[in-house]
């Protein structure tokens, strides 16, 4: 047993010394699994029994058991199916949507220096403005429906992707633009085969960081008008002063967002490992 | 017989303009490369090497005087020169094979027959094992030589390079000059190389145009003995007028004005 452990920690060792570092890093590994853990069943037993006996009011905080309570049920009932659909696909359409048009954006200026300078100041001001203040404007605009809400996402990640990928446009290394010019390159070319493939990281980081834009976006949007979706529920919760059911929304939104990116994330890895 | 000339600079100046003021790079350069041969441009750092380089390659234009390939003034890039600069820049997201390709895939002549030269090319690198390595999986030297199969790909007649062996070490460096003379010899191409090392310039040229810097201007043109111009760069280095030429030169290029 103790051998099977052993060999367990120390697998793959390629000599004494090497197996006794595994060993020490494999230990620390466990141990902060470990520790999450406990934190987590520690801080789910406090808020269990906090709220059992009265320590802290169970109407405003709920309990992890009412909650996993009213989960399971509207589940199973199939009342969340409906929600979280909605959310998730506005969501995505947000973020994908967001990142094009401010790539496209950014293709445009990158072209047209003058543009560019132009431009310059009110972008200044549109990426410091709060766009989460526009939404009423959006809904009026896009109607009350997807169309607002998605328009809410857009436009809370649409400038800063506009900013972020024209600087990295205009990073790209100045030699590989005169490589590409020696050859005869038009600025098409150039564009084609130098700069947008330079910037590609860039682009993919900012769907990561867009990813989570677009969740503000889209909950706000919610907050303000619709009749489905995850932030629709966590406001009707208030409404009807059902906390457990704005904590279930709550659990579900961390859990969609989590995978999201986690699943943008490994897309970006999975792109940019050929690379230096 | 004298052969043609194939590269004239007639009083080219140059001057950088930028929002800071001005700055005079080249002042009436003139000399002329014939057909196949090697010429070096030595000289200090910031004397005007490469902006030299960049007119002839017709990235921009001279200020003033003219600049002639086969009799015709340079207005833009042309097909029949290669720019080897000072560092590979391989692009990265690129294979080796796909970073060859580029010159090809720009000037639209990626037809098999190019495509299957430029493959050839690198074979005689000893690099086609190679091709679908991406460039970071390589070492300085061997990409430095899919930088020279990228610029022969096209099937240039006149190639410049700018110190291409300036970031390698020593070694590998005097290997490469060896492969790079007898790449060009064979296929008869006209080079001009910028570099600030004497014994390189000795080592490889026929020609070497020495400069002063500030404003960049010529010289001297010390031409080489054939017991230097006939030998791979290698045995050149060991040929017994390489030191007297370096003496030469390395006076001229120490004494002021
Ligand atoms: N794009 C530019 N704008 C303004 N000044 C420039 C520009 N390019 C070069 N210069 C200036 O012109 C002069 C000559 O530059 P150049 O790059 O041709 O020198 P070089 O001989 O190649 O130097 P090095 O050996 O360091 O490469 C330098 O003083 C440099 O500062
Ligand atoms: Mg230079």
């Amino acid at each position: 047993m103790a051998n099977l452990l052993e060999a367990i920690l120390t697998r793959g060792a390629k000599s004494p010394a090497h197996a006794q570092f595994l060993r020490k890093q494999r230990i620390q590994d466990i141990l902060v699994r470990l520790a999450q853990i406990a934190l987590l069943i520690v801080l789910l037993a406090f808020w269990e029994l906090g709220a059992r006996y009265n320590l802290i009011d169970p109407l405003l905080f709920s309990q992890p058991s009412k909650i996993c309570d009213t989960f399971t049920k509207m589940l199973l009932a199939g009342e969340l199916h409906q929600h979280i659909m909605v959310t998730v696909v506005e969501t995505i359409v947000g973020f994908l949507l967001g990142t094009v048009f401010g790539t496209v954006i950014a293709i445009i200026i990158w072209w047209s220096p003058f543009l560019s300078r132009v431009l310059d100041p009110y972008l200044v001001v549109l990426n410091g403005m709060p766009k989460v203040a526009l939404g009423p404007t959006f809904i009026v605009a896009f109607g009350g429906g997807y169309g607002g809400i998605i328009a809410m996402a857009i436009a809370i990640s649409i400038i800063i992707t506009t900013i972020v990928v024209y600087t990295s446009f205009r990073e790209v290394d100045k030699n590989l633009i005169k490589l590409a010019r020696t050859f005869g390159a038009n600025k098409r070319q150039i564009f084609g085969k130098i700069v947008l493939p330079a910037s590609f990281p860039t682009i993919v980081t900012t769907l990561k960081v867009n990813v989570g834009l677009a969740w503000v976006g889209v909950i706000v949007g919610e907050f303000l008008v619709s009749k489905s979706g995850l932030g629709y529920l966590i406001i009707y919760g208030f409404q009807v002063f059902n906390l457990t059911l704005v904590f279930v929304s709550l659990f579900i939104i961390a859990i969609c967002a989590t995978v999201m990116y986690q699943a943008v994330a490994a897309l970006e890895s999975r792109i940019l490992k050929k690379r230096e | 017989m004298k052969s043609r000339q194939i590269i004239r600079f007639q009083d080219v100046c140059k001057t950088y303009v930028t929002l800071n003021g001005e700055t005079e790079a080249l002042r009436n350069i003139n000399f002329a490369v014939s057909e196949g041969e090697f010429v070096a441009i030595l000289g200090p750092s910031g004397c005007g090497k490469s902006t030299i380089l960049s007119l002839l390659a017709g990235l921009f234009p001279p200020t003033s005087g003219t600049i002639l390939i086969r009799d015709k003034k340079v207005h833009s890039p042309s097909r029949q020169i290669g720019y080897m600069l000072q560092q590979d820049y391989l692009l990265g997201w690129r294979t080796i094979k796909q970073n060859i390709m580029l010159g090809l895939e720009i000037s639209r002549q990626k037809t098999r027959a190019n495509e299957q030269y430029a493959l050839e090319l690198l074979e005689e690198m000893e690099l086609l094992s190679f091709q679908n390595h991406y460039p970071h999986q390589l070492s300085g030297g061997m990409r430095q030589r899919v930088a020279l199969v990228r610029t022969l790909a096209t099937r240039p007649d006149i190639l410049l390079l700018d110190e291409p062996f300036s970031a390698l070490d020593y070694t590998t460096r005097l290997r490469l000059e060896d492969l790079v003379i007898e790449t060009l010899r064979r296929r008869k191409k006209t080079a001009l190389l910028v570099t600030h090392d004497i014994a390189e310039a000795i080592a490889m040229a026929d020609r070497i145009i020495v400069m002063n810097t500030k404003p960049g201007r010529i010289k001297k043109i010390i031409p080489l003995p054939a017991s230097l111009t006939s030998k791979p760069p290698f045995a050149s280095r060991k040929a017994p007028d390489f030191q007297k030429y370096f003496q030469l030169i390395w006076k001229e290029m120490n004494e002021n004005g």
